[in-house]
């Protein structure tokens, strides 16, 4: 394969010696089937020891390598610097803290990912002598889509609401939640559902869409969003019609 | 230091790590439990599996027809009363993984779907999709957070195991975003760390796939057993090695050469039928697999591609439907990676190292013979995958041997004193000493180059055949490398996030367990599953190698090698066959 030459500029940050955030500029040979990841590695070895970065798995699936890339929220592992002709911009997620270089503070996110009960609360007991519920095709394909998200965050980069004021639950944790929320095995969205209308909640989200746009794994998080805000709007009138319980 | 008391501390948030605190926690929750690991827990490498979990599961199946598969699979190299503890646990399991909401694929009907897999008589695999791994990780992980006494340390790098009054009694950590030490005390530790893939070149895993625990455990004296087999997966992507599951085999593809020949048919596999056949052809166990493609290579019959000798995956005829539905990550990655739409054109693959088949020596409990010390998953050997693992053993290798080990471990915690805090500090303080001293020395020798090197060395003399010279040159080599990377530089001196530091680190690690599988490999003079030699030793010798190999470590020099009994139960060993050939040996020896 033939090489050429892309310029990476590349986002720097080390708070025991930098004040800001700044671009590091890096020369980089690369052939058409590498990634911003793999230049971001050849950086790493070969001219910059000092540069960090989460990765991992390679393949898009571990969720470690969300970055902005020329802008815009991107797993580094599956982006590729062919696309970039010329210069291409890395820089630390959007709306996170930086830890250092192109490393966020998750602490957010994990935080709000406890709080949605990510756990089947099942509708009903069942000893594992019993064997597995059962679920149609039909029932799995109605939470399937959310269950696929990875956690890399890239649609916390694209979210403005996000942005502006961080107590929002956020596109992944909402579809994480409708994703139990929509599983038959499960009986405890009226509990969750509490979250939704929040304060925190979906109605923070202004529908921008972006979110869904950035997913590598096509969750669709603006939908899980949309579907909760008609939900929590019912459930608010209902509020009124009949009395409140909490978890039976 | 800071200090923290755990009654269990687990390396590692993987599947086993996970599910051996789940199990620590139900068991008794009064038991407060670390659970360490360099990463997030969702960015373990249990998350890349991808083809499925196994359990028997149908009527017409049996736990006898899953431990006939395995230890043939293995080449009769594994412990048979713990091959049968395992069969018969699967099952439960997988329906543990159901009921805790792993969306499991499903039949029209609400029950669980299974696939076929390589080396399986009947299909028994249990699978999300083809984002097996990725499934059950998450589902793992989500569920612990309802246990209060998990308490995690998350992008904690543990940098030392603490033995005391010869027991295991804790560990060494350092919180990666501070660069500060932490000691973690603990009445029991379980490994659950992963295997050691990234010490070879091409391979399919993360870069986390360092081998830490292994090199921990075997630096404190814990052997580390049957290291030279490891299994080169047959379909991988050229270069970047990343995995193309052997479910898109079970599902029905084809490997073919350059010729659009099924290939597979000439190395005693066949014969080639049309539709999917278990335990023949494309559905032939990994390491039969990966030899074929060798001697295809050989013969001249790969395709000749930009990114080096491949052959082709085939899975034109099954479909875009099929495709999608059962096999989305595979069209993902062949699209984003190669620009191959697999409905349309075959897949370029080639095989690559994926498995560490030996790891720490632990019994059928998990226990390793250091008292307090616990393994579970890929970093251990409990003894279940022998010579080669069959595909998708090792995920159900997760939830049942991480079970026991959290249940073991939890037992052994409530059963012992505390230890001598003063004397697990004083050990932890001159660790730190000496890990502050490699990141302040000014050496000379870069990591990266060493990395490199250890890499290929590995290639070339621990491949898919072998032989003495070029083994022994790679055992020369990573001694060399052990000797070089005393010099290593860490050019990041700072204490935030210093991934330099930790990046020298695994690499220490990774030169140990690079070491005990080279010399493990160099004194095996036989051919057994994924250890096959090319100088005159090309047959099985059960005679004098129907034995586990040990390797001990030697603080200044190579491992010395040692041999254990094999425990044979009910399977004698017979001629390892697949094919019409395997099927002729079945019904010969009443299996069938």
């Amino acid at each position: 394969m033939t090489e050429q030459i892309i310029r990476m500029e590349v986002m720097r940050y080390r708070p025991e010696q930098d004040e800001a955030p700044w671009l590091q500029s890096f020369d980089v040979p690369y052939s058409d089937d590498m990634s911003v990841l793999q230049g971001l590695n050849y950086i790493k070895d070969e001219l910059d020891e000092s540069l960090s970065f989460r990765w991992s798995c390679r393949m898009a699936i571990c969720g470690s390598c969300g970055m902005m890339v020329d802008g815009v929220p991107k797993l580094a592992c599956k982006t590729f610097l062919r696309d970039y002709p010329g210069t291409v911009r890395v820089e630390a997620l959007h709306h996170f803290p930086i830890e250092r270089d192109l490393v966020v503070v998750l602490d957010d996110f994990m935080e709000k990912l406890e709080r949605i009960q990510p756990y089947i609360i099942p509708r009903q007991e069942q000893a594992l002598s019993e064997g597995e519920y059962l679920q149609t095709p039909t029932q799995l394909e109605r939470y399937a889509q959310f269950s696929s998200c990875i956690n890399c965050l890239l649609c916390y980069a694209a979210c403005p609401q996000y942005g502006l004021d961080s107590s929002f639950l956020g596109p992944g944790a909402i579809a994480l939640l409708h994703r139990y929320n929509m599983d038959s095995r499960d009986g405890a969205s009226e509990q969750r559902m509490e979250l939704v209308a929040a304060e925190e909640g979906v109605f923070h989200c202004t529908a921008v869409g972006y979110c869904s746009e950035v997913c590598p794994k096509h969750v669709d998080p603006a939908n899980a969003v949309n579907l909760n805000k008609t939900r929590a709007a019912g459930d608010y009138f209902l509020r009124f019609a009949k009395p409140k319980g909490r978890c039976q | 230091m800071e200090t923290y008391q755990a009654d269990i501390v687990i390396v590692g948030a993987g599947g086993a790590g996970l599910r051996a605190a789940i199990a620590a926690a139900q068991s008794d929750p009064q038991l407060n439990i670390a659970l360490i690991s360099k990463v997030y827990p969702m960015r373990s490498h249990t998350v890349a599996a991808e083809g499925g979990s196994a359990g028997v599961n149908q009527a017409h199946d049996s736990f006898d027809y899953h431990f006939n598969d395995t230890v043939s699979g293995g080449d009769w190299l594994c412990e048979q009363d713990v091959v049968d503890y395992f069969v018969r646990q699967c099952p439960e399991e997988m329906v543990q993984m159901e009921h805790w909401g792993c969306p499991w694929s499903r039949k029209a009907d609400g029950h669980i779907n299974v696939r076929a897999f390589g080396g399986m008589k009947i299909e028994r695999t249990w699978f999300a999709a083809d984002k097996t791994g990725f499934h059950m990780l998450h589902t793992l992980f989500q569920t612990s957070l309802q246990f209060p006494s998990i308490k995690r340390f998350d992008e904690y790098f543990c940098a030392d195991l603490l033995v005391d009054e010869g027991r295991a009694q804790g560990v060494l950590a350092i919180e990666i975003a501070s660069g500060e030490c932490t000691l973690i005390e603990a009445r029991s530790v379980i490994m659950a760390t992963g295997g050691a893939g990234r010490v070879f070149r091409e391979n399919t895993n993360g870069g986390i796939v360092t081998g830490d625990g292994m090199a921990l455990a075997y630096r404190h004296g814990v052997p580390l057993r049957d290291m030279e087999f490891v299994q080169y997966h047959p379909t991988c992507m050229p270069r970047t090695g990343l995995l193309f599951t052997e479910a898109c085999r079970g599902e029905g593809g084809f490997l073919i050469n350059k010729d659009g020949y099924r290939y597979l048919q000439d190395y005693g596999l066949g014969p080639a039928e049309a539709q999917p056949r278990n335990k023949f052809m494309e559905l032939g166990p990994r390491d039969r697999l990966s030899q074929a493609f060798w001697y295809e290579q050989q013969k001249g019959r790969t395709i000749d591609g930009p990114l080096g000798s491949v052959v082709h995956l085939d899975l034109r005829h099954l479909g875009a439907a099929v495709l999608r539905e059962r096999l989305p990550l595979i069209c993902e990655l062949a699209e984003d990676f190669l620009g191959v739409d697999p409905a349309r054109e075959p897949i370029p693959v080639r095989p690559a190292v994926h498995y560490t088949m030996g790891g720490i020596l632990v019994d059928g409990r998990c226990a390793s013979p250091l008292p307090g010390l616990y393994a579970a998953g890929e970093c251990s050997s409990v003894g279940i995958h022998g010579a080669n693992r069959l595909g998708s053993n090792s995920l159900a290798e997760l939830c049942v041997f991480g079970k026991v080990a959290g249940i073991e471990a939890a037992a052994f915690a409530r059963a012992t004193a505390r230890g001598n805090s003063a004397a697990l500090l004083a050990q932890a303080v001159a660790t730190e000493a000496k890990l502050r001293a490699m990141l302040n020395h000014d050496g000379s020798e870069r990591i990266a180059v060493l990395r490199r090197e250890m890499a290929e060395t590995m290639e070339q003399g621990c491949g898919i055949y072998r032989q003495h010279d070029t083994m022994q040159q790679c055992c020369d080599t990573l001694a060399q490398l052990k000797e070089r990377f005393k010099q290593v530089n860490i050019e990041d001196k700072s204490s935030v996030w210093n991934s330099d530091w930790m990046l020298a680190i695994e690499l220490g690690y990774q030169l140990e367990v690079a070491e005990a599988m080279a010399h493990s490999a160099l004194q095996r003079k036989e051919s057994r599953g994924a250890h096959q030699r090319l100088d005159g030793f090309e047959r099985r010798d059960d005679e004098n190698y129907l034995k586990h190999s040990l390797a001990l470590h030697r603080p200044d020099g190579a491992p010395r090698i040692e041999y254990g009994a094999v425990n044979i139960t009910k399977s004698q060993p017979a001629v390892r066959a697949y094919g019409a050939a395997g099927l002729a040996a079945e019904k010969e020896s009443g299996h069938d």
